[in-house]
């Protein structure tokens, strides 16, 4: 319980930035038409791409001789990547026909 | 220090950009803007991570860069190649891609953890052991749900008996697991914790397995937001902020996304994750024997169409397999030109993704607000002289309304069956994917087209143009 109390504790703006951050993401997403559904969930998906930046940290913070973390890095780095560039490019390829009005 | 008070305020300026990207996407006037900002703000929270200062570690850019090529040029391609009926299988494996990603950044920190090189206290490893569960269900959740929708799989095959018996033991085996890694600390060892990552991934596959048809929008949209949770998780193991708002605000869109569609279906979560839809087995096939079936000709479809005040589509799952949407766009200009008023009516679970249909209209440039979703589709059906009912099928099945003994009873459906005529685009009588039957083919002011739509449509085309 004590180091249960003690994390909370040490961890306590990231607590409270987890909290207001689910109510501003039900907030601005509860807004979203049906009709956006799928770009939102499309670019929502790009976005959950932002793990590639413990990627990133995980193979800068390994020393160049260790190699688990380098490899296990890369293999990350690739497919948050791959997570990333597609999620939006295929978010813009979605929305792009949106744009077109009536002739 | 400077620098790092910069790094800091770059990943503030990242976090408000997913936000406020979010936001923009909520209108279609915006929404392209909206994604924009968002790959804006990541792109400065990625440069931002590269040039953060870090004590220890030698840096190794070379690893980076050839990952970020790799994997870039991977994904654009995929994302610029891919048909636009595809879409619901692309977005599920870049999703799958993500928790992946989250799940591999987990296992590193566990081997590091079983080293010894890195303590982890107890809430810490929870943290650690949490993404590693959701990224790996997420992957093989996702990966299997591409298999589905690509048609590599067949559900049939993926079902064993008492398969959510199986789950819900394979799910309790997890748990525990879980509580003994964390109860045990470091001298478990890195076997056992290889153990759960198997589990964690056997469950995925094993979760989506039963889910099939109509409920793989759902099972997507959860998914994404599993990712999301994911990448939240392990923002709170690299204690990053930008990691932990990204991730929680897509794992709240993937939530409401999913509670809406369930809502939708007047179905509970619980019971689209047991997979009722699927195996609740056909309810009531060899009753409709007896009943006769009208057949209408290309000709007469074309002929009610082309004297109608008002016609309304109704697109389903079947319209996305036989690319029927620029035919369908090409019928509306017809009509149109010949005084018919010309509607789209969307049931929010039409396709195999949310919004799958609205995606694939506008493909085809129709425009939006000819797009009507189910209550005001339903208000405006009464005055309807015809139905076209393109490739859908649960959707607009009157059982839901009054067979109690329906699998779909109680989902809100269109009721296409107020309007004065339905015309049925089917390729044949089989039932619908969810293997239900649907009372309204056997209806009085119901006529059959059976062929493939594309084609039927096409031939209807021909002959309207005649007239």
């Amino acid at each position: 319980m004590e180091t249960i109390l003690q994390f909370f504790n040490e961890q306590l703006i990231m607590i409270y930035l987890l909290l207001f951050t689910i109510i501003l993401g039900f907030e601005v997403i509860s807004k979203v038409p049906t009709i956006l559904h799928t770009p939102l969930m499309s670019g929502a998906n790009a976005i959950s791409g932002v793990v590639i930046i413990g990627a990133i940290l995980l193979i800068r913070q390994a020393d160049s001789t260790d190699y688990v973390s380098l490899i296990l890095g890369t293999l990350a780095v690739v497919l948050g990547t791959v997570n990333v560039v597609g999620g939006f490019a295929v978010t813009d390829r979605m929305l792009e026909m949106f744009k077109k009005k009536k002739k | 220090m400077l620098l790092d008070s910069y790094i800091n305020l770059s990943y503030l300026i990242g976090a408000i950009a997913f936000v406020w990207g979010l936001r923009l996407l909520a209108s279609p006037d915006t929404a392209r803007r909206g994604n924009i900002w968002a790959a804006i703000g990541m792109t400065i929270a990625i440069i931002a991570t590269l040039i953060k200062p870090i004590s220890g570690g030698s840096n190794n850019y070379l690893w980076i860069v050839i990952g970020i090529i790799a994997g870039g040029s991977f994904g654009w391609m995929a994302a610029k190649r891919i048909k636009m009926t595809a879409m619901p299988q692309m977005v599920s494996v870049f999703n799958g891609l993500g928790g992946a990603c989250a799940a591999v950044l987990a296992m590193a920190e566990l081997i590091k953890y079983y080293d010894g090189a890195v303590p982890l206290q107890i809430g810490q490893l929870g943290i650690v052991l949490f993404a590693l569960l959701i990224g790996s269900v997420s992957f093989t959740g996702s990966m299997l749900a591409f298999g589905k929708l690509e048609g590599l799989i067949k559900d049939k095959n993926v079902i064993l008996p008492k398969h959510n018996v199986i789950n819900i033991v394979l799910l309790i085996a997890t748990l525990v697991l879980a509580i003994w890694l964390l109860i045990q600390g470091t001298t478990a060892g890195l076997v056992i914790a290889s153990v759960f990552l198997i589990l964690a991934l056997i469950y995925g596959f094993s979760f989506v397995a039963p889910i099939g048809g109509a409920d793989m929008p759902v099972v997507i949209s959860l998914l994404n937001s599993f990712t999301g949770l994911s990448a939240a998780a392990a923002g709170l193991i690299y204690n990053n902020q930008i990691m932990l708002v990204g991730g929680i605000l897509v794992g709240a869109a993937g939530t409401i996304l999913t509670v809406l569609m369930c809502q939708a279906m007047n179905r509970s979560l619980v019971n689209v994750i047991i997979g009722g839809f699927g195996s609740a087995g056909p309810a009531k096939a060899s009753e409709d024997g007896d009943q006769i079936v009208k057949e209408a000709t290309v000709n007469d479809a074309a002929i009610q169409l082309f004297y109608a005040n008002s016609v309304m589509f109704v697109p389903g799952y079947g319209l996305a397999v036989a690319q029927a949407q620029k035919v369908v766009k090409e019928l509306d200009d017809l009509l149109e030109a010949n005084g018919v008023d010309v509607k789209y009516a969307i049931h929010p679970v039409a396709g195999r993704m949310p919004g799958h249909m609205n995606v694939l209209l506008a493909e085809a440039d129709v425009p939006y607000p000819k797009l009507l979703d189910l209550e005001d589709a339903n208000a405006a059906l009464k005055e309807t002289d015809t139905v076209v009912i393109v490739g859908a099928n649960d959707v607009v099945n009157p059982a839901a309304l009054d067979e109690p003994g329906s699998p779909i009873y109680g989902m809100p459906v269109l009721e296409v069956w107020k309007a004065k005529n339905t015309i049925v685009l089917k390729r044949s009588m089989s039932p619908g994917y969810a293997g239900i039957a649907n009372p309204l083919f056997f209806h009085d002011n119901n006529r059959m087209l059976f062929g493939d739509a594309k084609d039927s449509l096409q031939k209807v085309v021909q002959e309207v143009k005649t007239m």
